[in-house]
Parts: structure tokens; sequence; C-alpha cells
């Protein structure tokens, strides 16, 4: 007999792709390929076993093993932030050099006289490296030994959806795995209570909540079981994790057991891996029950922790979700995005970022300094940053969206804190020095992984996709320690 | 070992008894390690080499051949793939895919063989095929293509299925829904040779039988009630997929339903239907984000339209030539602007501007088009009446001129020497009186007014707001709608004011009628009667008297004020004012309007037509002589009004000149320097017949698409047909049948059936009847790991396929099974229970879902509302996909998040109370039951140890449930279905887990 064409990594991908696990499918499938999934040593010491990624071993030695992405939803300006323009001040209300801005994409000021707006902020210096940041990040600046500032990004999408899901999955097109699938695809989750990759969103007072759709977070084509699993503040902070009413856990269990202990006498007749898989499915249900309301319980920290992050806790904050994002970390949920949908600042661009900075600034900060409390720092990835920049050209009060520069910070052990790296020009509008693609940005975080980016691919109609897409992508090598 | 030897056979290439065969051996290695840089693409190609054509890869280079026919020791192909210099070797490394020695073996064999070029299989045009000779006994030719591959492979057939999971699968797979217990014991003990195809037979006339297949065609398109971008805002589309839940139910041909969808409103005479259909184009995700650049979206509007006709119709990846020729198949960038030039005549906008301002088309029921039909025979019949002469009417008339000349002389007009706004609104006055607002257009507004007058005396005044063209709706008012709120008006003469006594006008909306301005209510507004003239009057308690003395010969100043403080720009647009000396008129008398005083005015032998119509319809209007007539005519507006505004729209497809379409280099929107193309298909698929003198358009794509001499249409859709029955298809990338796609695994077979369904003139439902009554599809799914190990992807199809349920049907046999189902077919979107705060993430506007609390919440999944960023959860968690691209097939996953969706969502729990307390009611012991329960939800009884299994959770909770301290039934009241009024709930309760247990079995989502 003769099965075309059929190479050992066709075989494991549609094997992955039929159940959630890869134990139980391969179970049934030739013994010899099974011993030829490798599992990285934490996932095989626990029986579920559910843990393993593809890349078997790691491409680069990996230098973080968690990412944490604080996504500024709405487009948050590098002007006021961490991209300091004296120029721009200067030529504050005079028209926009047309060098600048002939050609190129313009989303709402569309047909307007395209006037400079000077940045609404002083600067200061911050650290021992003595970084410039707004005085309206008191305490990020006070971090800023920690912080690596990306002035150069660059971004290809104007619109706020399509930039978020071009940030989440290298493609603007629909469909397409986010990177926090990608990377439990990759490496595999190390959780065995809970979901590998968790979304969480706050939105604030001072401007627009841009609309989220659950795309950011999708698996796309890679099998859905490395979707992301968004937690909710109010309800069920899983989606149906809550029991019926007046059912008791022991109730509930006694359900599951049923279900599976019935599940396994009918396997008997029908020889179906899936059923093995369902059965494990039910005790992770099952376990999420307890570990997901557990973590979501506040009442094991202190005070002074608390305090440093200005929230008790449960309350849907952006503070209360970075001490989430703790809590998860350290269970070690493999990416947490935690989105603060707040940034989109057409006007009063100035009372708008004082308000959303004073919701964000204290808790960031907190959040990197308990990593680094907690010895979670070395090995975590940290990522603050929005979709895109704002114009330097004023609209109004406020300022419009803008792709081509922007600020984005990194943290972490494995990135050189207190450096920037990269500039716009001298207005603040285009990166030109050392400018960063979004896919620069993706093809970076995974060799900070372990992960060759031209080597993470799936096949999907007919092509091998890759997170960094088509383009060239380069690993910003200067950034890492 | 044992497993080792297995598998060398499974995965090796070399083992081939025959030759080397292009198509399937060699082009899938070239395809995947070669033609990215020697293939289709001109862009990336190195060293001026195609290896995907012959004459390229055979023609001299000095001396020297990539390609030597017979000779590879000759031929520099394969010299360089094995060359051990790492810089000579090809692919270069750093390409990333080296060949393996197995692909190498390919390679030389096929060269030494002959190196035999054939075109890519799919692109081959359609012939018959000769059905292998396999049995003596007649077998199906299904059935001898794949007999006669099992036969190489020494395989056979399984045991064919048993009845029920027979029934149950057939069931499934046709109609989305379970047999009913009856169904199986009643098909089990028909012996009748044709009792299976009776079956199938009736299966097919379903009306679910299009509901089945509805769930997968919508994947295809893209089908959803939300636009998918940013604010993702409704658009209503419904209707179309109420016409392909019709179109597979009246099994039309599949070549009509093509040309449909794509052209149907350029169709000559195009039907309802037809227009209805075109709705496909109108699918694909769309932008109402302020801000975006329009061309940006057209261009992204049109590529998603030809990622999704190719991807839908010719199962190709034609989408991947947006920016760059195809790297693996023949298409070209200038392929893919051609194609989409074909879709540059729809009307669009680039930005979606309020989801109701496009195309939508209204699409009555039959039963509203015959209710309509009745209102509208009854409206003439009584405008008829109301328009009757008669000598008492003429008499009635002449009072009423009489009284209303009368009247109109109490009233003097008035022009404003001053005109002020304190809100910014421009006002203007024009010779005739008319105030006019203008300019700004503030929330709120306060008007003062000044007036001349010569009367002594104000006893009452008088507002008319007239309609106007330049106001919207035609006003009066300037909100939107063309209504206003008037909260205040006071009439002043130095430091006196006018106390209004009493106040009424022409019309009053519901909480806003005229009396309020006298009583200092919420003022005056006058919907629904917008876009039509009125007044209002004001009667003094005590008539003001004016001194025209005090300035000498002046005459005497009053001030009106308007107060407009309602907001969102409910303020007057048009409006003039008159004065009356006197206050008190007679209750009841004949208040003509500004205009039928003028009219007055006139002699009657002067007044023409159209004047003495106005007077006419006033007069016919007010007479109470004509009541009831003028009664029964607004019941039937409003009954007519109400009919219409219940009608579900769709949005359809407009055509209009069409755009100009150019090739976008690397996609580029807004580069304009690719040239300009028209409508055409894709170059290497063409054949010289289509040209034509005049532009084609998209009847003519659709005639292309479904001409017979198109390879690509039917293998495309039979191949996922196969799939829908065996859970895999023929070429196993149901989307893709390109060059990167898998070699089908019975290539005879798949042009058989695809011959075959062009042949029966496009039958889908000859097509389904063909495959289902095949031996291959009736066979087991059930076999022996040993079986599964020697065949683990089923490519010989020597078993069936097991298959989980798909997301919809998964709750839709829940729904049945506890009787809550509601089987209407079509109608607009329903929503399901969903968890509080699912759609906090969406915004422009913020929704707050609200789930029906009628019978629609109970209708089949596949009428959920889809909301792509944010599809219904327990859907998503079950596979469903968003519909933002073309899905030709689900992911069937197998996750936590379903097991708390069947565990924990309302819908699953309610389904089980309803469905235990029925149990209970059905039968009295505990066995009794339980084969109650079995039969309704699994078709079978259950096993002695599955008895004992549930016996014990059933005693647990039930003791449980019946102990006052733990005794917490909430779970009970899940849901809107009424609570059965039975005497012990504790059994309910405790049978309610034993049939959750039951809904969350494998078994019960699975189709065997």
């Amino acid at each position: 007999m003769k099965i075309h064409n059929t190479t050992t990594n066709d075989f494991l991908t549609q094997q992955t792709r039929r159940s959630f696990l890869g134990k139980s499918a391969l179970g049934i499938g030739p013994l010899a390929l099974f011993s030829m999934l490798q599992r990285s040593a934490k996932a095989e010491s626990q029986q579920t076993g559910l843990n393993s990624g593809v890349v078997q071993p790691l491409h680069f030695p990996a230098k973080v093993k968690r990412i944490v992405h604080l996504c500024m939803a709405g487009g948050p300006s590098h002007l006021e932030t961490f991209d300091e323009k004296p120029k721009l001040k200067e030529m504050h209300d005079q028209p926009m050099p047309t060098s600048f801005t002939e050609g190129q994409q313009i989303a709402q000021l569309q047909g307007q006289v395209l006037k400079c707006f000077g940045p609404q902020f002083d600067f200061q210096s911050f650290g021992k490296s003595g970084q410039r940041i707004s005085s309206q990040f008191p305490k990020l600046g006070s971090m800023a030994d920690d912080l690596c500032i990306v002035r150069s990004m660059h971004t290809d999408q104007i619109n706020h959806d399509p930039a978020h899901t071009l940030f989440n999955t290298g493609s603007s097109l629909a469909g397409r795995p986010s990177m926090g699938s990608w990377l439990l695809y990759g490496l595999g989750q190390e959780t065995d209570n809970l979901p590998g990759y968790v979304v969480l969103t706050s939105v604030g007072k001072g401007g627009q909540a841009q609309p989220i759709a659950a795309r950011q977070w999708h698996s796309g084509f890679l099998p859905s079981r490395y979707q992301g699993v968004q937690f909710h503040a109010s309800g069920a902070p899983v989606l149906y994790l809550n029991r019926p009413e007046g059912i008791t856990l022991d109730q509930q269990e006694n359900v599951v057991n049923t279900i599976n202990n019935l599940n396994r006498q009918f396997d008997s007749v029908v020889h179906d891996p899936e059923i093995t898989t369902r059965i494990q499915q039910y005790e992770m249900a099952f376990r999420m029950q307890s570990s997901v309301p557990e973590l979501m319980d506040f009442s094991g920290e202190t005070k002074e922790t608390f305090e440093r992050y200005g929230t008790t806790g449960g309350d849907g904050t952006f503070a209360s979700n970075c001490l989430l994002a703790r809590k998860l970390l350290e269970k070690d949920v493999r990416f947490v995005q935690v989105y603060h949908r707040a940034w989109d600042h057409h006007g009063n661009i100035k009372g708008s970022i004082e308000i959303t900075a004073k919701e964000v600034d204290q808790a960031s900060a907190a959040f990197i300094q308990d990593l680094k409390d907690r010895g979670l720092f070395e090995d975590t990835l940290i990522v603050w940053g929005g979709e895109f920049g704002r114009t330097p050209m004023g609209q109004g009060s406020g300022r419009d969206h803008h792709i081509k520069g922007f600020s984005m910070l990194l943290s972490g052990g494995a990135v050189k804190g207190g450096m920037s790296y990269g500039n716009t020009d001298e207005l603040g509008y285009a990166a030109v020095e050392k400018p960063v693609h979004v896919r620069d940005f993706h093809a970076t975080m995974l060799k900070l992984f372990g992960v060759d980016h031209t080597k993470l691919t799936y096949k999907f109609q007919g092509l091998n996709f890759k997170l960094t897409g088509v383009e060239e992508a380069h690993v910003i090598d200067e950034i890492l320690s | 070992m044992k497993h080792l030897s297995l598998l060398m056979i499974i995965f090796s290439n070399v083992v081939y008894a025959d030759d080397v065969q292009f198509n399937r051996d060699v082009r899938p290695i070239l395809s995947d390690k070669c033609f990215a840089c020697h293939g289709p693409d001109e862009k990336t190609r190195e060293a001026e080499l195609r290896l995907d054509e012959q004459a390229s890869a055979f023609a001299d280079r000095d001396g020297s051949q990539v390609i030597v026919v017979g000779e590879p020791a000759a031929s520099s192909l394969i010299a360089r793939i094995t060359s051990t210099d790492e810089s000579d070797r090809m692919p270069p490394p750093e390409h990333g895919k080296a060949l393996t020695a197995d692909e190498i073996k390919i390679l030389q064999d096929w060269i030494q063989q002959g190196a035999k070029y054939q075109e890519h299989w799919s692109y081959i045009p359609l012939s018959r095929p000769e059905v292998p000779v396999v049995a003596k006994t007649e077998v199906s030719p299904i059935d001898s293509f794949i007999r006669r591959k099992q036969l190489e492979a020494n395989v056979s057939m399984n045991d064919p299925a048993d009845r029920r999971t027979l029934l149950r699968r057939i069931s499934f797979d046709l109609t989305g829904l379970p047999p009913t217990y009856k169904e199986v014991l009643a098909f089990e003990k028909d012996d009748s040779n044709d009792a299976y195809e009776k079956m199938v037979d009736r299966l097919l006339q379903s009306p679910h039988f299009g509901e089945r297949m509805a769930i997968y065609w919508l994947d295809l398109v893209r089908y959803a009630d939300t636009l998918g971008y940013h604010g993702d805002q409704v658009r209503s589309v419904s209707p179309y997929r109420d016409y392909v839940i019709d179109a597979f139910n009246s099994n039309k041909p599949f070549n009509e339903f093509t040309t449909e969808q794509l052209a149907g409103d350029l169709l000559p005479n195009a039907s309802l239907t037809q227009k209805v259909a075109s709705t496909y184009n109108r699918l694909n995700r769309a932008s109402a984000e302020g801000g975006l650049q329009p061309k940006e979206y057209l261009a992204k509007y049109t590529a998603d339209r030809v990622r999704t006709a190719g991807a839908v119709w010719l199962g190709s990846t034609i989408g991947c030539a947006e920016c760059h020729d195809h790297k693996f198949d023949p298409f070209s960038a200038k392929d893919f602007y051609s194609f989409g030039a074909f879709f540059a005549d729809i009307k669009e906008q680039g930005i979606v501007n309020g989801a109701n301002y496009i195309e939508q088309l209204p699409v009555p029921t039959g039963d509203q088009q015959t209710q309509l039909a009745k209102i509208d025979e009854q409206l003439k019949q009584t405008e008829s009446n109301f328009n009757r002469q008669s000598p008492e009417l003429d008499a009635a008339y002449d009072e009423w001129e009489t009284a209303a000349v009368l009247a109109g002389d109490r009233w003097k007009e008035h022009n404003a020497t001053d005109l002020k706004s304190q809100h910014g609104t421009t006002l203007t006055s024009s010779e005739t009186g008319v105030v006019v607002a203008s300019g700004q257009n503030p929330d709120k507004e306060v008007l003062e007014l000044e007036f001349a007058t010569d009367l002594a005396t104000i006893g009452a005044l008088r507002i008319d707001v007239l309609a106007d063209d330049s106001l919207p709706a035609r006003g009066p008012g300037r909100a939107a709608n063309g209504n206003f709120v008037v909260n205040e008006v006071e009439v002043s003469y130095g430091e006196q004011k006018i106390e209004w006594a009493k106040s009424y006008g022409s019309h009053a909306q519901n909480g806003f009628p005229p009396e309020n301005l006298a009583q200092n209510a919420t003022g005056w507004a006058i919907l629904p009667k917008a876009g039509q003239d009125h007044y209002l009057i004001l009667e003094a308690k005590q008539v003001l008297a004016l001194s025209p003395g005090i300035e000498s010969e002046k005459a005497a100043k009053f001030k009106v004020t308007i107060k407009q403080n309602h907001g969102s720009t409910h303020t007057l647009g048009r409006f003039k004012i008159s004065a009356s000396p006197e206050s008190a008129v007679v209750e009841g008398s004949v208040i003509p309007s500004a205009e039928v005083a003028e009219i007055l005015k006139i002699p009657t032998e002067n007044r023409n037509h159209e004047q003495r119509s106005k007077l006419n319809s006033d007069f016919r209007n007010q007479t109470p002589l004509l009541k009831q007539e003028r009664d029964q005519l607004a019941q039937l507006r409003t009954a007519k009004k109400q009919i219409e505004g219940a009608i579900v729209t769709t949005l359809v497809t407009v055509a209009a000149p069409p755009r100009e379409m150019r090739v976008l280099p690397r996609g580029d929107w807004m580069s304009t320097a690719g040239d300009i193309v028209t409508p055409a298909v894709p170059e290497f698929l063409s054949s010289s017949e289509h040209e034509q003198a005049e532009p084609l358009n998209r009847v003519d794509l659709a005639k292309w698409l479904t001409s017979a001499e198109n390879p690509l249409v039917a293998r495309t859709f039979v191949n996922r047909l196969w799939m829908l029955y065996f859970g895999h298809g023929i070429s196993r990338s149901v989307d893709d049948l390109g060059s990167q796609g898998d070699w089908p695994t019975h290539p005879g077979l798949l042009d058989w059936l695809a011959i075959e369904f062009i042949d029966s003139g496009w039958d889908v439902k000859h097509l389904i009847k063909l495959i289902v009554m095949s031996e291959t599809y009736q066979q087991s799914s059930i076999v022996s790991p040993e079986m599964r190990s020697t065949d683990p992807f089923n490519k010989l199809f020597a078993r069936q396929t097991k298959q989980r349920l798909d997301a919809e049907m998964i709750r839709d046999n829940a729904l049945f099974v506890s009787g809550l189902l509601v089987d209407k077919v079509g109608g607009p979107s329903s929503k399901p229970y969903q968890p509080a705060g699912y759609w906090a993430q969406l915004n422009f506007p913020k929704r707050t879902y609200q789930h029906d609390q009628n019978d629609d919440q109970y209708r089949r999944g596949l009428y959920t509302h889809w909301q792509r960023t944010f599809l219904h959860p327990s859907l998503l968690a079950f596979d469903a996909p968003a519909r933002e691209e073309c899905t030709a097939k689900r992911e069937k996953s197998n996750t936590p998040l379903q097991a708390l969706v069947l565990l924990n969502d309302p819908t699953y729990v309610e389904s089980a109370r309803v469905f235990a307390a029925e149990i209970v009611q059905q039968a009295e012991t505990f066995e009794e039951r339980l084969n109650f329960a079995y039969g309704k939800c699994l078709s079978r009884v259950p096993t002695q140890a599955e008895m004992e299994t549930l016996r014990t959770l059933y005693q647990s909770d039930y003791e449980k449930f019946s102990h006052e301290d733990s005794k917490d039934l909430s779970f009970l009241k899940t849901g809107l279905a009424p609570a059965e009024k039975v005497e012990n709930q504790s059994e309910i309760a405790a049978w309610t887990s034993l049939t959750r247990v039951l809904l969350n079995l494998h078994e019960t989502i699975t189709r065997y």
C-alpha cells in the first residue's frame, strides 16, 4: 500500500489538529512516532501531559518563559509619553512641513490643514540612566533603569481594528493566529489547571473605549486549544465557569466523574481516542472551577501590595488587572495580555493623558517592581505599548492616528534596561533611526523564548505560515542582555 | 519494530510499484521546495529557471541542461540537489527546506523514467474516468473506486454499521438532527430491501436538509449578522441565509445557485429571490470606523471578495496573488486584480456610514405580502368613501367655509422687526413673515423675536410651523426626524407678560400635547406627523392692552420668546407668528391653517384647482360627517406601516458604473503605478471562446465558473460534499486544490463524481444520495486499533469516520432531546442565552445583549445572531468560525471550555431539567425511566453497567436534594421554560443530574 507524501511533520500536525491532547490522539496511532514526540521535562512529569509544544528542542537557549503585554489600546501618543521633541514645541501652530507628510496615509485629518502641535508635557530625566520620560509618568520613570524604550516602532495599519490585528497576528487579515497562540503552539503550556494564554481588559475615563475584537486572541488556523481565554471582572471570571445555581462543588464533581465513567465504558466499545481526550478535558474543566476562583481571590495579598498597585483587586481596573496578571504569571501562565482601552485621544489630549497616565503609571511600575521582588522579572518579558502612535500634527486639541513612528517599552531580565533604541525624526513623525517594524518585535520576542521566527511555521492552505509573515523580519539583538 | 516497519510503508515515498507520476509524486516536492524561487512568481524567480514548466527546465543553458530526459546523472538538477558543497547545494540551506533522501530518489527516478510533465491535476479538464471492475456482483461506482484501492492495499471494507448507528448517522448528516427513538425502532424492524433508501429519500425531502447544508455554505461565504471591523455594527442580511436554506431544500441546480449569488441583480427581470441571493457580494467584512480612508477599504473589500470567491468556487488560494504573483500556482497579480474587477460595479462606499444607509432591500414574507395586499384593497375602498360627493357634504362645506373665513379674519400675521437667538442659530425673516432658522444647529435654543403691531390688544398668539424640503425629514423642526419641542412661549410688552389660559394645536405627540404649554408641562412636539404643517394657539387669561401712543406715532412693539430646551436639536426650522386681539374662541370652531386662511382671502371664482382641492381636503379632514372614514383610514395606515416596519431587509448588490481597477503593486492601495485592468478570469484557466467585445460582468463570471469546461468548480464542490459525509475530502486539502494541496487519495473517484455532478445538471441531492447510498458510507466507524494503525488517516476509506457534531448541532440535539426545539425554518436571527457582559468590549455604540424571551430562544443554532468580533461563546467553544473569512473546514477541537459549556451553559441546564421532568412523568421505576431517557437521548437502552453507574449518582443526589438542609433547587428554574408543577421536585432535581450527564456524554455529541 502507499500513502503519498505524508511526512512525519504532517502526521504530527494532523494529530495535533485533531485533538486537544496530543498524547491521547497519538496513543492509538503508531507508537514509534509517539516516541518521537519530545516533550518538555516539566510537561512530561505531569500526568495530563497536555503541554508540549512543537519546537523540540528549542532553536536557541530560552531567556524568558513568560510574557505580559500591557496593551495601551487606542494608540498612545509617543509625543506625550516617551519621545521628547523640543523642535515640535518650537513649531507649535506652524504648518507641518509637507516634506514630512506628502503622499502619506492620514486618518481623520484627511483634507485638513496640517499644523504642528507642540508636546503637552515637559519631560524629565529619570534614574541613573537619565532616560527622558514625560512628567506624567513619574512612577514608570522611577523604573527607568529597568526600561528599554524603543522609540522607532512603525506599523502598516492606520485604523484600530486592523492595527491591533497586525500587532497580534502579524497580518491585518482576519483568521491568522495571535502571537499568544503561536507561543502555546510552539512551546506548549506549563499549567494544567489554568489556560496558558489569558486576556484581561479594562476601560478608562480619559478616552473613547475602542472596541477590541475576540479575534485579537483567537488561534486563527491553529487548533482552538491555543486560543486566549478571556477572564472577566464581573460574572463568571471564565465564561460558563460557574456551576448551575444550587449545585454544590461535590455534586458537580459527582456529575463530572459519572460523565467520565460512562465515557470510559463507551470507549471500550468504540475505541475512540477522542474519548480519552474528552475525559482529560472534563478533569481540567473541573480543576478550573476551583483554581480560577482561587486565583481571583485577592485576600492573600498584603496591604503593602494593595498600596503599591493602588487597588485592592477585583474591581476591573487596569491596576487590578496588573495584580491579577502577576498572580497568573506566578502560576506559570505563559502569556497574559492586559488591554487598557483608553488611549484614543483625538481631542483634549492634555487632559486625557493626565487621566489615563494616572490610571496606568502607578500600576505598571508596581507590576514591574513586584515581579522583581518575586524573582519573576528575570525570565518574564514585559511589553508596554499600543497599536500605533499619534500625529505630531494637531487635531483640534488632540492628535490623530499615526503609523510611521511610535514608542514601546520593553522590560524584564532578558532586555537591557536603562537604554533607548532607535529614534524618530526631529518632529516625531517617522522612525528614521533603526526603525523597528511590528514583525521585528515579533521576531525578537520569539528569539527570547528560544524560537527562530523563520522556523515556527504551520501549514495552512498550502503555505507555511509564520507569525512574522513573508516580509523580512529582524531580531533586535542590540537590546537583548 | 513492527510499528516501525509499518511506518516505513506508510510514510516512505519510495515504495511505488508503478512509475513515478509527476502530479502525484514530483510536483508536491518541487512546489514545496523549489517553486518559491523557480516557479510562477516572476519577481522572485532566480536564474530565469522555472521548474513548473517543461520548456524552461529542459532548455539548453550554455551546454548544460537542468533536466536531461532519461539521464539523472547528466541533469544539473540532480547534481545541485545532491551536491556536498553547501554553497552549491539546492535548495540553499538558508531556504530552510532541505530535500529528504526519498525526495531526491523520486526526482532521480522521474528523470530516469522520462521526466514526463503533467499539468496540475485539478487544472486538467474533466473527463469521465472508467469505473474499475472490482467484483463479480455489481457495486456502485463509488464503491468500485474505493474497493479497488483497498484491494491494492490488501484491506477490505469494514462491517456495515448497525441500523441504529446508521440511522443516527444519516439523520445528523442530512438534517443536523437526530432521529426519534420511535423512528430508530421502526427502522430496525423494517426488513424491506429499500428500507434505507426510503429513509434517505425522506431525509432529503426534510425542510431541515436545507438548514444542515446552509450551516456549511454559510461558513464558506462567511455569512454573519455584523460588519466585522471595529464597532462591528449590525447589518441585516438574514433573508440571504433563508435563500440558501430554500435553495438546498428545493434542490436548486448548483449552477443557478452560483449565478444568482454572484449576479442575481444583473439577471433580466431579476426576481426578489435573485436579488436577495446577490447579498452574497455584500457579505464581506466592512468598517464604519470614522477616519478610515475609503480607498483603502474599497481595496480591502475587493481583495476579500476575490479571496472568498476563489476559495468558495475554485478551491484556490488566488488571494495569495494580492501582493505578488502566486508562488505555487499560475495565478498572477494581474489575474487577482482582473478578477477583482468583476466586483468593481458594486455600489458601495469605503466606509459604512451607519449601517442603515446602505442598499437594504425589503423582503416581505408570503404572509406579509398577503396582509399588505388586503390592507391596500381596504384602503382603496375607504379612500373612495372618504372622497365621495353628496348634497349633505356640499352643504356642510359651505358652512365650513363661512366659519373658516370668520376665524381667519381673527388672526393678523406679523413680520418680526428683530430676531435673536441665544445659542447661535441664524434667523432670517422672509417678506411673508416666515422665520427661517439656519446655520449652526445647537442642541437647545431660545428665540427672541420682536414685532411691531397696530393692534390695540393681544388676546391670543398663534404659531404656524411649516414643513419644507430644506429641513431634515421635511421639518418643521431641525431634529433629524423633523421634530421639535417647544417648551415655553412668552409674550411680553415692556414689563407685562401674558399668562396663558389655554393652549391647543393641530396635533399632539404622545406625552407632548399642545395643551402642555398653558400648563407649564413638558412642551409640544408633533411626531409621528413630521413633514407637514401644524399650528399652535395660545389664549391669554387676560387680554394684554398695548399703548401705541407711548412712542408717539410709532407702532407698539411686543416680544415673543420661544424656549426649546429638549436638546438634540429639537428646535423649530420654519414658522410664522400671528396675533389675535381677542382671547376666547368658541370651542370646536373651525381653525384654518395659515395656508388655508390665505386661500380663503381669494374670491371663490379666482381660486385655482390646487387651491380648491386644498380647501376641500381641509374640510374633509375636519368635518364631523367623515369622522368614521377618517378614523378607519388612520387605522389602516397605521396597520400598513406596522407591517412594513416588520419586513426584514437585506443588503443587496446594486450595480453602478464600475470603479477603475488597477493592479496594486505589493497590494499598496495608494499606488497608481499599476496597470488598469478589466474583468477577466485567470488567464491560464480561460479559453479564447470567452473573449468578446463587451466588458465582462458578474454574469459572465458565473457562466464561466459553471461552464462544463471549468475544471475546478465541480471538483471543489464534490470534494467538500465528500468531506461532509466522511470527515475528510478525497483531496484532504478541501481549501486548496492547487499545487500545494494534497494529491487526492482517489483521483478517479473525484473526477467521476465531478462529472456526474455536472452531467446530472448540477444536481446536489442526486450527488448526495449517490454518496450516502454507497457501501463505503454505510460502513461501521468502529475498528480495531490494529486497523487504525494500518491506515491512521483512513485514506483507504475502509471505515466510516467518527465525527463530533458541529457547534450548532450540539445545541440543536440537546434542545431536540429535551423537546424544547422550535423547528421553524427561516426568519431573522435569534438570540439564545449568553453570559452577561460578554459584549463589554464592543463600542460605537455600546450594546447590551438581550436574549430572546419567546420561542425564538429555542430555534436551531444556525439562526443564532452571528456577531463576528464576539461570536456566541458556546458556538465559539465548539469551533464555529467567526466567519470573517471563508472557512472550508471546521476545526474539531476537544477542550475544557467545551466541558464548561455543556456543564454550565443555561441552555444545557434548562434542557436537562425539562428532559428530567418528562422522564419522571413518562415512567415509574428507575429502570423504566432510565430506559426512556437513553432512548430519547441515544436511541438505545443502557447497559447494565451504565445503569448501575447512574443509579449510584441518582441515589446520592436524590438524598441530597430531599434533605431540607442541603436542598437548593434553584437550578430547576434555569431558563424561560415553565417549571413542571410536580409534587416531588427533589426527584426532578436528581434526574436533572442524570440528564446533565447524558447531555455531556461524548456519545451524545458525536456521530458514529
